[in-house]
């Protein structure tokens, strides 16, 4: 296969056609991957310095200068925003894959095996799902320290039980469906029919979750920095931008809202996307979403 | 038609646990299928049709007895000897929706078991045999990457029939494969089950509860009360002469479309199925038999050959 028929491929795929057919849902890609790329190229991008005080130009409100003004350090606000970026998908993204990795593997190894190890997974799940998150993570991030790989590792464990649950739910579910005994009878052994039959089906629900936890962890990101076990000080990260500037919320709002601001656009765009996502991946719903193609052959009789 | 008998079940049973307790959902079957020819097991919902079937791939584990196929006891087979056992049977699921994968496109629900088996050694060679085999059910090339859910359920049977087909089996339980479908359909199905038949030597036993479809296809028949076979005869000496109560019933309760006749048969069964659930010694028609008396029950009847070929369990023959 050439590399351009594999291309042709992709932008034919249903997925990707159902996806670009909601403008809204293309508008929020578009947003999030400006976002994203400010964030890798942002000594590029940003104005300033966001290390560099200011201590006679701290406090600033929005202006020509500075849009989004200064804060206490007298550092542009803009310029910190855009370097927390880094942390907040860092953190969004990473810790996310590592709870849906864990958590689905947990989950289908529990809804199959059954019995003894069924009850001792979920049972463990349970006691995880017991302590509020935010206090998990706190508890991880005092084992494992600070830093950014921490955080990631510390929020990404403490979303693990939602995943398992939901996935053992819906390997409940999809075990007793006729396709899966349909496909032991062509051959397929226990892990085979796991893999290509069990799981594909438990999926959906899964990505639905990646995406709003999404911006979960990056709000537990914000957090954690803000209780002092996150990100070290000088380093921006949206949350805890918020987190020092909520302090002068009477005097310069714009400190904390327009991280604040930041916050919710992504968690918003991550949302939007992850329903999209899940609709695009239902093979049933398909034909009805995707404008063009060969959604038309449906039902004859 | 050859006289070997490929597949053959002594004494079936299985009992599934339940809380008010032993469910007997096939109890003490026993019947031969000759290799090229049709069983049909008839019966009303719950007497255990479709776990017989299951029964006889390991779908689930029998509780006692033995199915024996091709001259091999079976019973006992792990999943692993079950992998290459089930190469030879195959099955066709009632629901067609249910049983397709709604991830895989057709190509890959067909395609499933030779990838699995590891039959085709290249991708041309996949490829060819997953046409061949689509032709062969008569379905369109054009439909190998639609989705099952997208087409009808005819051409979703077609599917089933094909994934059963495509390792070349000698034996296929059909598990009511017309039921789910509209009249037409199921003729068109019946149709290409009995052409297949007819060009592979395929064996089927067919679990209906559709006594016109059973008389269509079936060479044999197997009519079953509550886990028990009643009667068992060929299909013509069974429609001609029903000799068990609980069989005459079914076939009255058949309407004859007749210009003529407008009244239909009068004795309609009555009652319902007993429970299953621990059943008591004796005939389980008992309770809703008009024939029934002190001989039937406290003790189980066999089934006996009352003419060559046709068995009946019923005290009504007793000599």
């Amino acid at each position: 296969m050439n590399r351009k028929s594999a291309f042709q491929k992709i932008k034919n795929s249903r997925v990707v056609r159902v996806i670009f057919a909601r403008k809204s849902v293309v508008f929020c890609l578009v947003v999030l991957l400006l976002l994203i790329l400010a964030a890798i190229f942002a000594p590029i991008v940003a104005p300033y310095d966001p290390y560099k005080q200011d201590l006679k130009g701290m406090l600033q409100g929005m202006g020509p200068k500075h849009i989004f003004g200064t804060d206490a350090m007298g550092r542009d606000v803009l310029t910190r925003i855009i370097y927390g970026g880094r942390v907040s998908f860092t953190v969004g993204l990473v810790s996310v894959l590592i709870a849906g990795t864990i958590g689905m593997i947990l989950g289908l190894i529990a809804g199959m095996a059954g019995g003894i190890v069924d009850a001792v997974i979920m049972r463990f799940m349970d006691a995880m799902m017991s302590v509020p998150m935010i206090i998990m993570a706190l508890f991880l991030g005092s084992i494992f320290g600070k830093g950014l790989g921490n955080i990631c590792l510390a929020i990404g464990i403490s979303m693990i039980p939602s995943y398992a649950r939901v996935t053992r739910g819906q390997v409940l579910t999809v075990r007793e469906m006729d396709y899966v005994t349909a496909g032991t009878l062509c051959g397929a052994s226990k892990l085979k029919n796991t893999i290509s039959h069990i799981f594909p089906n438990c999926v959906s629900s899964n990505i639905v979750l990646m995406t709003m936890n999404l911006g979960n962890a990056i709000l537990n990101e914000a957090a954690l920095s803000f209780l002092g076990m996150g990100i070290n000080p000088p380093t921006a990260s949206w949350g805890s931008m918020v987190n020092d500037g909520y302090k002068y919320m009477g005097t310069n709002a714009v400190i904390a809202i327009a991280p604040g601001l930041f916050i919710m656009i992504t968690v918003l765009c991550f949302n939007m996307v992850g329903d999209a996502l899940r609709d695009a991946m239902d093979p049933k719903l398909r034909g009805t979403l995707g404008k063009k193609g060969k959604g038309k052959k449906g039902k004859k009789g | 038609m050859e006289e070997k008998v490929l597949v053959e079940v002594k004494d079936l049973k299985k009992y599934f646990k339940t809380t008010k307790g032993m469910l007997h959902a096939v109890d003490g079957v026993n019947f031969q299928i000759k290799k090229g020819t049709t069983l049909g097991v008839v019966g009303e919902s719950g007497c255990g049709k479709s776990t017989l079937g299951r029964l006889l791939l390991h779908l689930h584990e029998s509780t006692g007895g033995q199915i024996i196929y091709d001259g091999v006891d079976i019973t006992g087979y792990d999943e692993k000897q079950m992998h290459e056992v089930r190469k030879k049977m195959q099955m066709i699921f009632q629901d067609p929706q249910a049983s397709l994968d709604p991830r895989k496109s057709v190509k890959d629900l067909i395609g499933e078991p030779l990838k699995n088996y590891k039959v085709c050694k290249t991708k041309d060679e996949y490829e060819k045999k997953v046409k061949e085999i689509m032709e062969t059910v008569g379905l369109a090339e054009r439909y190998a990457e639609s989705y099952s859910h997208e087409l009808d359920g005819g051409r979703r049977q077609r599917i089933g029939i094909g994934r059963a087909l495509a390792m070349n089996p000698e034996f296929i339980v059909c598990d009511e494969p017309v039921s789910a479908l509209d009249v037409s359909i199921q003729a068109q199905v019946l149709n290409l089950l009995m052409d297949l038949q007819d060009d592979k030597g395929l064996t089927y036993i067919f679990i209906t509860h559709d006594l016109s479809v059973v008389k269509h296809i079936s060479h044999e028949i197997v009519v079953m009360y509550l886990g028990q076979c009643v009667e068992y005869a060929k299909t013509d000496a069974l429609f001609k002469n029903p000799m068990h109560p609980y069989t005459r019933g079914l076939l009255d309760a058949v309407p004859i479309p007749s210009l003529t006749g407008k009244k239909l048969s009068t004795e309609v069964m009555k009652g319902e199925l007993t429970s299953p659930i621990e059943p008591k010694p004796g005939c389980r028609f008992a309770q809703r038999c008009p024939h029934a008396t002190d001989k039937c029950r406290g003790k189980d009847i066999p089934l006996r050959e009352i003419e060559p070929g046709h068995f009946v369990a019923c005290t009504l023959f007793e000599k």
